[in-house]
């Protein structure tokens, strides 16, 4: 947009003065409301006393129970606010439900969901994460968009590397590019999800096992993980089913594409059998209703094409054609705990479904690491985390590896359907139903992380 | 390959007439008063947003007859209790209300509909492939958008050069004082102009929705491929839009679909790199990865070439 306002002589000057005034105006609300409430409260002299008793003592109380906080940093607006939000949702409500409304942990101190907005953007990141060093945040929950994943690891690198007592520690619970637990590793950063070639190499051998497919589309979005995904397919599918032809590899922007038709009728004049994309949010859906208006009838295979209004959206046409490897069961469910906390979860929010409940395992494990060392301290988090083992409300048996900082868990393929779903996905009556699953120590792989430890 | 050139031209049309169902409005607004509405796309997402929820109640018809109504209403309240008010402090007040304005639309969607992708559809009337070729079906959906688009066209042409409200509306933009004089309401004519335009939006966005998805970032999305397609036809000519429109859409759906690039013109010149190259990534480039950024380029080519763009005749 600077750009073509730049066009206009006449206007051009004055761009400069339009951005810092349209952030003025955000501003000044603020400061009006402030000013009304110190307003009323003058007027209201006794009140005011007594409120400002009732302060005195609730600080009071809380410094001596003082919350621990816990920052989040996904986009929260802009293209892929869904995404961002229902991860908020679940973290938030999961902290409430394990912990706050049962009196807190470490002798009961509540959790706090701090939500940082980077609008998915490594720049914004870097605003956020200053911002979050400024409140004291000493734990990030950071998932969406390998690219800003990368750019928090560095940066919370760098920061604890100069801020010896400072520390932050990262908890990605859903960036997958291998890299960040592979030559990018780092002793502050775990990471609670597959990366994208474990995941890969279950969902090759699924579609391995396939004998109609001869040959199958690879098409992603333009970066880090887009590119993971499309080497890994290529490279595994040819050790496992030489014979499948990947009849294309294609990039397109990411959150840029208004149409992804042009794109569908290349795949349907290659001939492909089957589609693989690692597309998430607004790309996913768009692509996968592109497909299904132009009649191509192929199974699709993703990462991310289900909840936060995908699944209605895709609805009847996407059954038995969506297919999804996950972290997270969803039908049926292995734990009656599980389901407890899905029903009290869609009691408070009826519209939102438990996207991620890998947050949940996530924040259960960190706060079980504060038990453990009766520490708040990122460093001695970290070190408890290393190699802890765990039961997840699912059943699931977790290990968290201490050389990479890589969790290993079950994964599931599942297909988008109606049939046998307890709990379906958008309130649509559609949901996932698991098709394969691999348990956990199936999962485990190399890595070539050399951790560079800081002494203590 | 002569199937992927027939279904690009067919995509890009499509394309390039969603954009003109946009740059329409947008140009006619400029002419009229000389600023740019940096609001235009929201009120496309709007009338996406407006006619999913009204098609709930009143099937799909109802939302595409009312919904670009109340975003026309919309419009017009903008213009009159918004725009005419900071009129006064001139144009760069003027972006910046628009500008602000969208941030807000954008704020607002989110805040009543939600940040999930809703489950707008098409109705089921146009279920069935217009016709196929090559084994590809085009949807009668997208017959439709065509249809609509050209309608338009058609219908705003038609009103603003062989209508008496047409001659009205094209004298007071280049002679407001005159036709004032004359006895005509200038600011009410400006009013409905700007609630027309922002109207045509909301019926982009109400035949759009379904089929690019009805999400909170689909004005972003939409936004500045608008702005490019307004000035490549040159400010507040509507042939020019249309002309503009066209290019835009076809020249994307030519490039996605074209599996050229650098490899294959290196390759045509005898050259070749080892990957281990620092310019790797410039040498591997092909022409879909970079079809986004096309019209951008064409952009810059028009601005060095032809300043006020294709069918532009405004002095700057």
């Amino acid at each position: 947009m600077t750009l073509i306002l730049g066009l206009r002589r006449p206007q051009s000057k004055h761009h400069q003065s339009t951005r810092h005034q349209s952030k003025h105006h955000q501003s000044t609300p603020h400061l009006n409301s402030a000013r009304a409430a110190a307003g009323q409260s003058l007027t209201r002299r006794a009140s005011l006393s007594i409120g400002a008793l009732a302060c005195a003592l609730s600080f009071s109380a809380a410094t001596a129970q003082e919350p621990i906080r816990l920052g989040f940093m996904d986009p929260l607006s802009g293209t892929f606010a869904s995404v961002g939000t229902s991860g908020l949702n679940v973290l938030e409500f999961a902290a409430d439900y394990f912990y706050n409304s049962k009196g807190g942990i470490l002798g009961g101190r509540m959790i706090e969901i701090v939500p940082l907005d980077n609008k998915q953007s490594p720049t914004e990141t870097q605003l956020q994460f200053r911002r979050a060093v400024s409140e004291e945040l000493r734990i990030i929950f950071q998932g969406n968009s390998s690219a800003v994943a990368n750019t928090l690891n560095q940066t919370i690198a760098k920061h604890n590397r100069r801020n010896a007592g400072q520390e932050v520690l990262q908890i990605n619970y859903a960036a997958v590019d291998p890299i960040l637990t592979n030559e990018e590793c780092s002793f502050w950063h775990f990471r609670f999800d597959a990366h994208a070639v474990m995941k890969l190499d279950v969902l090759t051998d699924f579609i391995a096992m396939n004998d109609e497919l001869s040959s199958v589309y690879i098409i992603g979005q333009d970066y880090s993980f887009g590119q993971v995904v499309a080497d890994n397919t290529i490279r595994l599918l040819g050790e496992k089913r030489p014979d499948i032809e990947i009849v294309g590899n294609e990039f397109h922007p990411i959150g840029q594409v208004k149409d992804f038709t042009p794109y569908v009728t290349k795949i349907a004049s290659s001939g492909a059998d089957a589609v693989v994309t690692g597309n998430f949010g607004a790309d996913m859906v768009s692509l996968a209703r592109s497909i299904i208006d132009s009649g191509l009838d192929v199974p699709i295979y993703t990462f991310y094409a289900a909840y936060d209004g995908i699944t209605a959206t895709l609805g009847a046409d996407g059954k038995d054609r969506i297919r999804l490897i996950h972290t997270d069961r969803a039908n049926p469910l292995a734990s009656d705990e599980r389901r407890d906390f899905y029903r009290a979860f869609k009691a408070k929010h009826p519209d939102s479904d438990i996207t991620q409940s890998r947050l949940a395992n996530a924040l259960m494990m960190v706060v079980q690491a504060m038990e453990q060392s009766q520490s708040t301290d990122p460093y001695d988090i970290a070190v408890q985390l290393e190699d802890m083992r765990f039961t997840s409300i699912a059943g699931d048996e977790l290990w968290m590896r201490g050389e990479d900082h890589q969790l290993f868990q079950p994964l599931y393929i599942s297909k988008q359907t109606d049939e046998g779903i307890e709990f379906d996905a958008d309130n649509s009556g559609f949901g996932l139903l698991t098709e394969y699953e691999v348990g956990t120590s199936e999962t485990i792989t190399e890595h070539s992380c050399r951790m560079r430890r800081p002494r203590r | 390959m002569f199937e992927v050139f027939v279904f690009a031209t067919l995509n890009g049309l499509v394309t390039g007439l969603l954009l003109f169902m946009l740059a329409s409005g947008l140009t006619l607004i400029f002419s009229m008063m000389g600023v740019l509405n940096f609001a235009h796309a929201s009120f496309y997402m709007l009338g996406a947003y407006f006619a999913y929820t009204l098609s709930a109640y009143l099937g799909f018809w109802g939302g595409l007859l009312f919904a670009p109504l109340i975003v026309g209403c919309i419009g017009a309240a903008v213009e009159r209790y918004g725009l005419r008010r900071v009129h006064q402090s001139g144009h760069v007040a003027e972006l910046v209300f628009t500008f602000g304005l969208a941030f807000l639309i954008e704020e607002a969607v989110q805040f009543f509909w939600g940040r999930d992708t809703k489950n707008y559809q098409s109705p089921e009337l146009f279920d069935f492939a217009l016709f196929t070729l090559f084994g590809q079906e085009f949807s009668a959906y997208r017959g439709f958008m065509i249809a609509i688009a050209c309608l338009i066209f058609g219908a705003l042409y038609f009103v603003l050069t062989r209508s008496r409200v047409g001659i009205i509306i094209q004298a007071s933009i280049s002679h407001p004082q005159t036709v004032a004089n004359l006895g005509h309401n200038v600011p009410l004519i400006f009013m409905c102009v700007f609630g027309v335009g922002t109207a045509l939006a909301g019926v982009a966005g109400v035949i759009a929705g379904p089929v690019l998805t009805t999400f909170p970032g689909m004005a972003t999305v939409l936004g500045s491929i608008v702005f490019v397609v307004v000035v490549i036809g040159g400010l507040g000519s509507l042939p020019g839009a249309l002309i503009a429109s066209l290019l835009v859409g076809l020249l994307q759906s030519y490039a996605i679909a074209a599996d050229v690039g650098m490899p294959e013109l290196l390759h045509l010149l005898g050259l070749s790199f080892d990957s281990s190259h620092p310019l790797n990534d410039l040498w591997t480039l092909n022409l879909p990865q970079i079809a986004p950024v096309l019209p951008y380029l064409l952009l810059v080519l028009v601005l060095i070439f032809k300043p006020t763009g294709l069918m532009g005749n405004r002095e700057q």
